[in-house]
Order: structure tokens, then C-alpha cells, then sequence
């Protein structure tokens, strides 16, 4: 396999992960984003321990999709105790912090 | 006894103190403010008249007690005028001499003899405790300016008596003219005493001391040149114008009639106007020494003496009249000692003092009848209504005089003989002149007042009584004193021996000049005729032709406008000195006004403009600055919070764009 093509997937689906984060409105669509940017540079990792015949970088993505699984948790947690006070997932109503 | 006489003046002092301190309204009844009033004085006699019988024991030579109390003034070194320094010290220290002796019998004896007649006198009057404290403290001071040893606690006795005389002048303070005269009275004296302190400073600055006996011993010694003897002479005799009214000081002597009656007599005739006579008795060595200062001495007494008799002449105030008298008088006495005789200078002191002391109770006496009545036009034939009062204002009249056989003939003649062998014979003609012309107003004043019509109201008339006898017997002394005082200083052309003159000589070295007998009665006889002819020219004027001074002043109406004006010397002054001084006051208090006020103002006017001009740079400046950061932070601040949208969104979108830009700059540059 080449590695140029596994570092486009994984560009790719980085950047559709950007995009939903950036373009998105709804909580949980930005947050699949994330995990789509995560698993992206999860790819990236996983083609260079191939390519350069180094384990570092599998075991990096092992850590990454520990950390990704911890962070979804609390985000969910997040999400729901938000959408409790203002019924609804739009990102747009979360202005609290607007100067 | 002798030892103790610096108990003298202690007396009255302790009188005056009990009776200021407590006075009527603590003791209750009169007689206690009495005994100590009138007592204190009479100790005081008493003690003087011992003190001189054990003086007069002592041989000649020694006539002379000093007491040295206490070191009352220690001072440090000082520097005298030749250059020599001698430790400055004044004790307080009494001495008692043949000079300090007459001088305190009679201030004491005459002294008692007032306060006994001011108990009748003052009866009536509220502040009689008062008078008395007054009276009492005078006597003190007066005391103490006659027996002190040194010119320093003179000068204290010297300034005490003036002080009670302010006090006595204003008695009646409640009277404007009172409380004017009493005011005249002391800055008059002011210059005068000025005159004095800076003779009694020259001195020490010449002599090294104070003491009367250091004084004579250094001139003694011919240590004093003749033009220093001069300035000290003539500074001192600055403070005896003051304090004696001589010209031109004499002002404030006729205005201090304002006081009760026996106050005159006491101050202002018999003791303390004649200060200044003791005091250049005291300095004789130091007159005698000077030509010059002795000179002025004889011509002011000269002068005043015509000078004020001219006044007496034609004044109707019974009491002014007395008062020019006794400036004349003094201004005999002065002559005398001016003429080298001190002695017969002293001589006319004791016994004016008995006379005139007399003539004022006696005048008291009549004002007193007359109910407070003193315009002698508005009295005459009083004579029949104080059987007493009468008799003894003759003899009082007769005495001064200068009749023979009474005290004044005595005294006044031996005046005039020293001014005749003084070489100053133009003195000599104005004495006998003034003698002339003081038996004139004398005799005016008792045919005016004694004689003639009698000119009172009804209703005055109606009261007019004599005197108690508390008032009349101190009188009836004061004549036999006036008659037989003479005696003591009987001349040696009358088969006397002067005793008197003997008595001073260990005080008073006078040079004696030999003259004929003849002479002198010649000199005797010009005096008394001119006084028989002033008496005769009054009863001419005032009981022959009762009209005649009228037309008389009709006639010389000039003159008489400007004798019976006081020679306008009192209008002078007061355009003069008071005009200016008022002027000069009202310049100063003027320029106090614009000027230094003026600074001051315009200072606070300028502080209180810098004042608020910090003020407006403060509120426009610092504050400005300080809210035009503020407000300007804010404004800038509006700006960059439009930033903050609050969207996460955007914040991510700005952080992608950064981390792009960043790569694209690290990759391609």
C-alpha cells in the first residue's frame, strides 16, 4: 500500500471532520466531527509505524482512542446537562460567552 | 530704733495691702479700714520722728544709716564708659540722713495729718476703702523714694508715685474729665521719667554704681569731668520737670485738680511734686559741679515761678488757683537749688508743705461747706460761716506770702538772697516779682471767697456749715506748723542759727557766701514790701473797688484773654503734640490698613487664586487625563468585544486559520 494514499484518507477525513466541527450546528453532529478528526490523525499515525517499521505510532493511536473514548463520555455529559436547560442541541444558543 | 527706720515706708504698705485686700466690705464697719489707713502713716511718724532724734545724737560726721535689705538686681559683668568693667548689682538698701530724714517726717507727719482730715473728707464716698489703699500706697512709695540709697529703688518710689497719683487724679473715674486728667497726668510724667531713667543709666555707665554715697565719692573724688556732670545733671532734671511741673511739663499739674481735695494736697502740694526738689538736693555734688546744669535748674525754677503765678492770677477755680501757686512755689524751690543753696531749697519744701497742705484742706474745707462748689465767683463772705476755716486759710495765705514771722517769709528770703548772691540777679528781680504777685492771688482768693457779697445760691447757702472737728484739727496743726515752722531755719541776721542748714550740711555742701546783715534786710525789706503791695493792690481790686478788675480786663483784654486762656499752652500742646500724635496714630493705623493688611490681604487673595487654579488643573487636567484614558480604554474596548461573539464555532474557525497561515509561513518562507 502506498503511503501517499493513506495520508489522503486521513487528510481527508481530517478535514471533513474540520468542516463539520466548523460548519455544523448540532452538538452531537460537532462531536462525531471530532471523533472523525481524531480517527483521521489516528490513520496518519497508524501509515507512518507502518512505513517507517515503528510500533510508537500504533501504540499512540491505542492512547489516542483511549483518550477519544474519555472524552466522549464527558462530552455526552456536557451535551445532555446543556440540553436539560435550554431543550435544544443548536450550538448557536450557546452565546453566553458573547462580549 | 535708729536701725530699724527701713520699717518706715513698710508701714504703709502693710495698710494699704490690708485695706485693698479686704476693704469695707470685709470689715464691715469703717473704723477697722481707719486704723490701718490712718494708723500705718502715724507708725510711720512715730518711727521717723525717733529715727531723727537718735540721728541727731550722732556726731555730725556720721549722720548717715544704711540698710542694706537683700541684693535685689545681681547682674553679670558690665562694661562702664572708661572702658573698665565692674559686676552689675542694685541692692535693695535704705538709708537714713539728715536729707532722707526731713523728707520722711515730712511725708509721714503731713502724710498723717491728710489722712486723718480725708477720714472727714471722704466720708461719704463709696470707694472709701479704696481711697484710702490709694492713699496708703502712696505714702509707701513715697517713702521709698525718700529713703532709698540708691537711684534704682528711687526710681521705683518715683514711678509709685506717680502711678498712685494716676489713680487718685481718677478717683471719680466715672467723670470724664477725671479719667482725662488722670491719663495727662501719667503720660506727661512719662517724658519726664524717661528724661530720668536715661540720667540714672548714664550714671552707671560713668560711675559703676547707683549708690548715692559710691555717686558722691566718685565725684568727691574729681573723677566726673563738668560735661558729663552736665548730661547726667540735665537728664535728671528732665524727670524733676515731669514730676515737679516744671516748665514745660507743668501742664498736667492744674488738670490734676480733679481728684478729691486732700489728694491735692498731699500729691499735688506738699510731697510729691517736690520730688524732684530732694532729688537735686540729693545730686547736689553732682549740680554743683556743673554751671551749666545747675544754671538751667535756677532759670526753669526762675520761669515757671513768674510764669505760673501770672496764670494763678486770674483764674476763678479756687483749687486751680492753689495748683498754679504750687508750681510756682516749687519753681522757687528749684531756683534755690539751681542757685547753689539747696538747703534753703529743702527749707521752702518743709514748709510749703505745711502751708500749702494747709490752704488745700482748707480750701477742701470750704468746698466742702459749699457743697462741692469750687467757682470763687459764686462764693464771698464765708467769713462768718467757718469760724475756723477762715483763720487758718489766713494764716496759710499770710504764711506764703512771705509776711515776717510766718514759715514762708523765712524760707522764701533765704531763696531769694542765694538767687541774689548767685550772679544771676534777673532771677533775684523775678522772685521778688512772683512774691509780689503771689500775695496778690492769695489775697484774691481770700477776699473773694471770705469777703464781699456773698454770691451763692439760696440753696447752697442754705447748707453751708464748718467742718467736723476730724477735719478742722488736722487744719488747726497744719497752721501752727505753718507759723512756727520757720523757726527751724532762722537766718543768722535775725539772731538764729540757721539750724536747719546746719542740720543738711553732712548731706549738702553748699558754699557760704558772707554778706553784710545789712544787706540782707535790705533784701528782706524789698521782698515783704512787694508782697504788702500785692496785698494791698487785692484789697484795692477786690473790696475797695470791687468793679475795678472788670474794667481792668476790659482794658487789657488782651492780656487778660491770654493769662485767663493759660497762656494757651494747653491749646498748643494739644495741637501739637496730642494733634500729632493722634495724627501720627491715625497715619499708622491707616497705613496699618492699606499696607500691611494689604499684603496680607492680597496674599491670601493670591493663595486662595492658586488655590483654585490647582483646583481647576486638578479637576481638568489630572482627572481629564485620567478619564479620557479611562473613557478612551472603553471606547477601545467597544471595538474588540464585537470580536467575542460568544460562537465556538468562530473562535475554532480562527484558530484553523491561524494554523494554516503559521504552516503556509513555515513551509514556504
Amino acid at each position: 500500500m502506498n503511503i501517499n494514499f493513506m495520508i489522503i484518507v486521513g487528510s481527508i477525513i481530517f478535514l471533513i471532520g474540520i468542516l463539520g466541527v466548523l460548519l455544523r450546528r448540532n452538538l452531537i453532529i460537532i462531536l462525531m466531527s471530532i471523533e472523525l478528526m481524531l480517527n483521521g490523525v489516528n490513520l496518519n499515525f497508524i501509515a507512518f509505524a507502518n512505513y517507517l517499521g515503528d510500533v510508537k505510532g500504533q501504540i499512540f493511536a491505542l492512547f489516542v482512542i483511549a483518550v477519544a473514548v474519555a472524552e466522549a463520555a464527558v462530552a455526552f455529559g456536557l451535551i445532555i446537562a446543556f440540553m436539560r436547560n435550554k431543550d435544544t442541541f443548536n450550538i448557536d444558543d450557546m452565546t453566553l460567552m458573547k462580549g | 530704733m535708729l536701725k530699724y527706720f527701713w520699717l518706715i515706708p513698710l508701714f504703709p504698705a502693710f495698710g494699704a495691702l490690708v485695706n485693698g485686700l479686704f476693704g469695707i466690705s470685709f470689715f464691715k464697719k469703717k473704723r477697722w479700714v481707719n486704723i490701718f489707713a490712718v494708723g500705718t502713716p502715724f507708725l510711720s511718724f512715730i518711727l521717723s520722728s525717733i529715727a531723727t532724734l537718735e540721728l541727731l545724737k550722732l556726731p555730725a560726721g556720721n549722720r548717715l544709716v544704711k540698710a542694706i535689705l537683700f541684693e535685689w538686681v545681681p547682674g553679670g559683668i558690665a562694661v562702664l564708659r572708661d572702658g573698665s568693667s565692674v559686676p552689675f548689682s542694685i541692692n535693695l538698701s535704705f538709708q537714713f540722713d539728715p536729707l532722707s530724714a526731713v523728707m520722711a517726717l515730712v511725708v509721714s507727719g503731713v502724710g498723717f495729718l491728710i489722712h486723718v482730715y480725708s477720714i472727714g473728707y471722704m466720708g461719704k464716698d463709696p470707694g472709701y476703702a479704696r481711697y484710702f489703699t490709694y492713699l496708703n500706697l502712696f505714702t509707701f512709695s513715697m517713702l521709698l523714694l525718700v529713703l532709698s540709697s540708691n537711684l534704682a529703688l528711687m526710681f521705683v518710689g518715683w514711678e509709685g508715685v506717680g502711678l498712685c497719683s494716676y489713680l487718685l487724679i481718677g478717683f471719680w473715674y466715672h467723670k470724664d474729665s477725671a479719667a482725662n486728667a488722670g491719663k495727662k497726668a501719667f503720660i506727661v510724667n512719662r517724658v519726664g521719667d524717661f528724661g530720668f531713667l536715661l540720667g540714672i543709666l548714664f550714671t552707671f555707665f560713668t560711675v559703676g554704681s547707683l549708690e548715692f554715697t559710691s555717686i558722691n565719692e566718685y565725684i568727691k573724688g574729681g573723677h566726673l569731668s563738668t560735661s558729663l556732670a552736665t548730661v547726667i545733671g540735665l537728664l535728671l532734671f528732665v524727670g524733676a520737670v515731669g514730676k515737679s511741673a516744671q516748665l514745660p511739663l507743668y501742664v498736667w499739674l492744674p488738670d490734676a485738680m480733679e481728684g478729691p481735695t486732700p489728694v491735692s494736697a498731699l500729691i499735688h502740694a506738699a510731697t510729691m511734686v517736690t520730688a524732684g526738689v530732694y532729688m537735686v538736693s540729693r545730686m547736689n555734688l553732682l549740680y554743683s559741679l556743673s554751671e551749666i546744669a545747675s544754671g538751667v535748674v535756677a532759670v526753669i525754677g526762675g520761669i515757671t515761678a513768674i510764669y505760673s503765678a501770672s496764670m494763678g492770677l486770674v483764674q476763678n477755680d479756687i483749687k486751680r488757683i492753689l495748683a498754679y501757686s504750687t508750681i510756682s512755689q516749687i519753681g522757687y524751690m528749684m531756683l534755690g537749688c539751681g542757685s547753689g543753696s539747696y538747703s534753703s531749697g529743702m527749707f521752702h519744701l518743709t514748709t510749703h508743705a505745711f502751708f500749702k497742705a494747709l490752704l488745700f484742706l482748707s480750701a477742701g474745707s470750704v468746698i466742702h461747706a459749699l457743697s462741692d462748689e469750687m467757682d470763687i465767683r459764686k462764693m464771698g463772705g464765708l467769713r462768718k460761716y467757718l469760724p475756723v476755716t477762715f483763720p487758718v486759710f489766713l494764716i496759710g495765705a499770710l504764711a506764703i506770702s512771705g509776711i515776717p514771722g510766718l514759715s514762708g517769709f523765712f524760707s522764701k528770703d533765704e531763696i531769694l538772697l542765694s538767687a541774689y548772691l548767685s550772679g544771676r540777679k534777673w532771677i533775684w528781680i523775678i522772685g521778688v516779682i512772683t512774691a509780689g504777685m503771689t500775695a496778690f492771688y492769695m489775697f484774691r482768693l481770700i477776699f473773694l471767697v471770705f469777703y464781699g457779697k456773698e454770691r451763692m445760691d439760696e440753696e447752697v447757702k442754705h447748707h453751708i456749715h464748718e467742718s467736723p472737728k476730724i477735719m478742722t484739727i488736722p487744719l488747726i496743726i497744719l497752721a501752727g506748723l505753718s507759723v512756727i515752722g520757720g523757726y527751724i531755719g532762722l537766718p543768722e541776721a535775725m539772731g538764729g542759727r540757721n539750724w536747719f542748714r546746719s542740720f543738711l550740711s553732712s548731706v549738702i555742701e553748699e558754699e557760704s557766701h558772707p554778706i553784710s546783715h545789712s544787706t540782707e534786710y535790705l533784701l528782706m525789706g524789698i521782698s515783704v514790701i512787694s508782697a504788702l503791695i500785692g496785698i494791698y493792690i487785692a484789697w484795692l481790686f477786690y473790696i475797695k473797688n470791687p468793679e475795678l478788675p472788670e474794667k481792668l480786663a476790659e482794658k487789657f483784654k488782651a492780656l487778660y484773654t491770654l493769662l485767663y486762656r493759660k497762656y494757651y499752652v494747653d491749646e498748643i500742646y494739644g495741637a501739637t503734640f496730642v494733634r500729632g500724635t493722634l495724627n501720627l496714630g491715625e497715619f499708622l493705623s491707616k497705613y496699618d490698613l492699606a499696607v500691611i493688611d494689604g499684603i496680607v490681604n492680597r496674599t491670601a487673595d493670591a493663595t486662595r487664586g492658586t488655590g483654585s487654579a490647582s483646583v481647576l488643573f486638578d479637576l481638568k487636567v489630572i482627572d481629564g487625563a485620567l478619564n479620557n484614558m479611562a473613557s478612551g480604554f472603553g471606547k477601545g474596548s467597544n471595538i474588540f468585544r464585537k470580536v467575542q461573539t460568544g460562537l465556538i464555532q468562530n473562535y475554532l474557525l480562527a484558530i484553523i486559520i491561524g494554523i494554516f497561515i503559521i504552516i503556509t509561513l513555515t513551509l514556504f518562507i
